[in-house]
């Protein structure tokens, strides 16, 4: 089966699907991050940077690939990019005010993530299929802890409502035709997440 | 002139960074050996791909190499095959000495929370499966917390993938 996603698709075309998908786990990574140390209990604490800690190694072996089709490295695309450029879905973007949206966008970012990861399973491209279902193996620990929450949190006015709010923005993960620009939030992150690599002089080997 | 037996074995004495105990052998990283003249290409596959043990493991592994009086040439390979079901018998005998309670067998389908919260794990210290989860996570991707209540200890689990 040809996945609607690979369908014909240039080398460029590749490039720029698995770039959205690895924008979507670094950003994502980066969110869940601002957990550490602050969670609402310590078990939480640790699970949230371990799914950071995941995300981040998702977005690497994406931009990895990407960055062989594109002649560059993972490090200058998922660094040295302008936010404009970034291919992610406002959904991971947001600087969420609390665990109620936190809970929200886990739940519908992975349920939308299952659905994008198993059209890449089935794709015809050997190394996209691959690094799919390899990523999928750690992601099921990810729909669980979701699952979990989504179970502790569902009979709560204020998690129905973070979900409602943020639901019609998770269409945009499984479908990058309906991402359409960025949130300011984005710009913001990305100031910080690239601060110290910017504050090396320029030729700087890391 | 090095063989494909001799790597293995040098291999095998190349421990994983974080559980020193485990060579990269045992993990069962090492998917393929090839000598090939003067040069050795080793294919290794990733654990978790967020493991900062990796590139670690990727040094450490050309370097024993290059004690052979060879060239190495580690290749990281992205795909799909390996699989806490690719931890040799040997190397699970030695996390569960360890503290470390070895993965369950992952078999054709998914481990589930179903899974994860059952009276399927035994405790490494004093051998009860009266354990519970404490956290799907742990102090390492590869890991889990569960607390043995038959000897009130907590442990790492392994997680399956």
């Amino acid at each position: 089966m040809v996945s609607p996603m690979l369908r014909n698709v240039s080398e460029q075309g590749r490039a720029q699907l698995l770039l959205g998908i690895a924008d979507d786990e670094l950003i994502l990574g980066w969110r869940d991050s601002e957990w550490t140390g602050v969670a609402p209990f310590l078990e939480e604490d640790v699970a949230f940077s371990s799914i950071a800690q995941n995300e981040i190694g998702h977005a690497r072996a994406l931009y990895e690939l990407a960055a062989r089709d594109l002649g560059t490295t993972a490090d200058e695309l998922a660094f040295d990019r302008r936010p404009a450029e970034y291919r992610c879905a406002q959904l991971v973007e947001l600087r969420l005010p609390g665990w109620e949206h936190t809970i929200a966008r886990h739940c519908l970012y992975e349920a939308a993530d299952a659905e994008r990861l198993a059209r890449l399973i089935a794709s015809d491209d050997p190394e996209v299929a691959g690094l799919a279902a390899k990523i999928d193996r750690e992601e099921a620990y990810h729909r669980m802890h979701a699952d979990m929450w989504f179970d502790r949190l569902s009979g709560e006015p204020r998690f129905q409502a973070a979900l409602e709010e943020l639901r019609p923005l998770a269409t945009a993960i499984a479908d990058p035709e309906l991402r359409n620009g960025h949130t300011p939030d984005l710009a913001e992150l990305l100031e910080v997440m690239t601060e110290v690599r910017r504050s090396q002089p320029p030729g700087t080997t890391w | 002139m090095v063989t494909a037996e001799q790597v293995w074995d040098a291999l095998s004495e190349v421990p994983d960074p974080e559980i020193p105990v485990i060579s990269v052998v045992d993990l069962g990283v090492v998917r393929d050996v090839r000598v090939e003249g003067g040069r050795v290409h080793v294919e290794f596959t990733p654990t978790f791909l967020g493991c900062p043990a990796l590139e670690v493991m990727r040094d450490q592994m050309e370097a024993r190499i290059a004690q052979l009086g060879v060239e190495p040439e580690v290749e990281v390979v992205l795909d799909d095959s390996w699989s806490t079901d690719r931890i040799t018998d040997e190397g699970r005998e030695k996390l569960r000495a360890a503290g470390f309670s070895p993965p369950a067998r992952r078999g054709a389908a998914a481990p589930t929370l179903v899974q994860l919260e059952s009276n399927g794990f035994r405790c490494p210290y004093c051998g009860s499966r009266d354990t519970a989860l404490e956290n799907i996570f742990g102090p390492t991707p590869c890991r889990s917390l569960r607390y043995c209540r038959s000897c009130r200890q907590p442990f790492e689990q392994f997680k399956t993938i």
